[in-house]
């Protein structure tokens, strides 16, 4: 009797304290920074396409095999506008079967995979869940601007970073043989220092 | 008199499970019945068979951490040691000390979650409604650390062979500290309600009595064999990471009943706590990360390594054969080996006690059937 009584107490304590429940579909509990929802594909606004060059470590790597890559040459290369040679040109995530280990954003060489806050996908359909390039990059889009995602090799992974560095060293080359070709070498070396200012500022903003 | 001897009289069978709320998954016991008072008990298992020792055959050892995760889904973190532990002592790597550190201090944090979660459930089992929600309460502060650590609630794949995924955020020793003070308050309240009750020491004192010795041969682990008196702790006995250089007491029944099984969790919980704060006053500073190649290729060999999980001896044996694969792992699972018991503790009580009997081994189907 008295036992009870005194757990009673207890539950008295609590009574008229706020709720510390949240009523899920109305209110959203926010996630943790680290929060690993579904992969999402990230996208070099410096070249204006995504970083994945479809290099299929990832899908090798993934413990369901939820994964599929097919990579295409990348016109933006040809152009000039970007050190991708080899450019994604469709790649699925089924959802259903991912269950959002991280693996492969682990294994990923080229800062093109992360996994996004996103966490509520369910849909009606039976393929909905079948996620391609363009539903993965949104992910990735709104999680790279949702937090302040930062690549981790920039120098590596980053068109204009890329170019810069490759354009610093055909300039450092021309220079050498600046003797022979004097007219060719000053544009060269120009470009890369524009481009370095242009990186600087989207990396501050 | 002369009616009834001309009859045979048989023991009825009784199907309890496997969708009985009061198996904690899928569990199927089958009970002979004389009346009320239980005669024998068959379990059933197999329901969540997933093949998980099969399918870690077939997966590299980083993805093998993944399935380790979903063998004892509640107890993840201590899971994923058993076998980056073996893996290490396969392939004779030790992670540094902070990694090591981490990983105690995760693992007691999951054996806290997993005993409050027991709390909870065997108290609705015994007809008891609200320590479940303050149970969960706690467990859910718990999972916001380890959502804020390894990015996931649950499934963590968090460790890795050799180290840890990624060091710890900044904030993570206040965060834990006051996380310590607020979960001890909630353990406490769940004593407060529970443990001085009288009808939960009705439905618990005196039932589903197993000695010593007797638990023993059954091979019962954790604290389920603790309760009855037998002070075995992978912990104490066969130290692993830095256990040796926490202060800490192993909790142990007397009379090996549902109560001992039960009260004894509530005292690990708080020996837990302070183990915790133990290794925060000497979180050292560090790698966190063994050196070494990034893609596990153990050399050919075998191993065994054990290691304290919330429901008891979990063992891993790992056989490598030269290839970035493991040729085989085979899970010692204590929740299966502690359902050998079950019988034995069964037998002469009443249905009604079966519940309190199966809820006090705290089985995980999952483990179970791997
Ligand atoms: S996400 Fe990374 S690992 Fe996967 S295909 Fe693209 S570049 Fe390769
Ligand atoms: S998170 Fe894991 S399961 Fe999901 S796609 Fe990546 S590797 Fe595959």
């Amino acid at each position: 009797m008295i036992s009870g009584l005194k757990g009673m107490l207890v539950t008295l304590r609590w009574l008229g304290k706020k709720n510390i429940t949240a009523n899920y579909p109305k209110e959203h509990l926010p996630v943790q920074e680290r929060f690993m929802g579904f992969p999402g594909l990230l996208w070099d606004e410096t070249a204006e396409e995504p970083f994945c060059t479809g290099c299929m470590v990832c899908v090798r790597e993934c413990p369901t095999q939820c994964m599929t890559a097919i990579m295409h040459d990348n016109p933006n290369a040809v152009e000039g506008k970007s050190h991708r040679r080899k450019i994604i040109e469709t790649f699925e995530i089924n959802l259903n079967r991912c269950i959002l280990c991280g693996i492969c954003v682990d294994v990923c060489n080229f800062d093109a995979i992360a996994m996004s806050h996103e966490h509520e996908l369910a849909s009606f359909a039976r393929t909905g869940a079948r996620a391609d390039l363009g539903l993965l990059l949104d992910l990735g889009r709104k999680f790279q601007t949702e937090v302040s995602w930062a690549p981790k090799g920039a120098d590596r992974n980053v068109a204009s970073v890329v170019l810069a560095k490759r354009a610093a060293a055909e300039a450092a080359k021309a220079e050498e043989a600046a003797a022979e070709a004097p007219t060719e070498a000053t544009p060269a070396s120009e470009a890369p220092v524009a481009e370095k200012a242009e990186k600087q500022e989207g990396g501050e903003s | 008199m002369t009616t009834e001897s001309q009859f045979e009289t048989v023991d009825m069978m009784l199907n309890m499970g496997p969708q009985h709320p009061a198996t904690h998954g899928v569990f199927r016991m089958v009970l002979k019945v004389d009346g009320e008072k239980v005669i024998d008990v068959i379990p059933h298992i197999g329901y969540l068979h997933r093949g998980t020792e099969r399918l870690a055959e077939v997966e590299t050892y980083g993805q093998v951490i993944t399935l380790f995760d979903r063998v004892d889904y509640i107890a993840n973190l201590n899971n994923e040691l058993a076998f980056v532990r073996a893996g290490e002592q396969i392939m004779e790597v030790e992670a540094p000390e902070r990694a090591q550190y981490i990983r105690v201090i995760l693992a007691e944090l999951n054996r806290v979650a997993s005993h409050l979660l027991f709390i909870g459930t065997y108290a609705i089992d015994l007809g008891a409604m609200t320590p479940v929600m303050y149970g969960f309460r706690e467990r859910e502060r718990i999972q916001n650390l380890f959502e804020h650590v390894t990015g996931a609630r649950m499934m963590h794949n968090y460790m890795r062979i050799g180290g840890v995924k990624a060091d710890v955020p900044d904030d993570f020793v206040p965060w834990v500290r006051q996380l310590i003070g607020e979960v001890r308050k909630g353990v406490e309240e769940c004593d407060k309600l529970l443990s001085t009750n009288e009808v939960f020491l009705g439905r618990t004192r005196g039932v589903g009595v197993i000695d010593g010795p007797t638990a023993i041969s059954c091979g019962l682990t954790g604290p389920s064999l603790r309760g009855s008196g037998v002070a075995y702790d992978v912990r104490k006995d066969d130290p692993y990471e830095i256990y040796p250089y926490l202060n800490y007491k192993v909790p142990v029944g007397e009379n090996g009943d549902c109560w001992d099984r039960y009260y004894l969790r509530m005292l690990e919980c708080y020996e837990s706590l302070s183990m915790i704060e133990q290794c925060l006053d000497q979180f050292p500073e560090g790698p966190i990360m063994a050196a070494g190649r990034r893609i596990a290729r153990p050399p050919a060999g075998e191993v065994f390594s054990h290691s304290e999980n919330p429901r008891g001896d979990l063992g891993v044996y790992l056989v490598s054969d030269g290839t970035d694969k493991p040729y085989r792992v085979k899970i010692r699972p204590p929740s299966f080996c502690n359902l050998v018991g079950l019988a034995t503790m069964t037998r002469g009580s009443y249905i009604a006690d079966a519940v309190a009997i199966l809820g006090s081994l705290d089985i995980v189907l999952g483990e179970v059937d791997r």
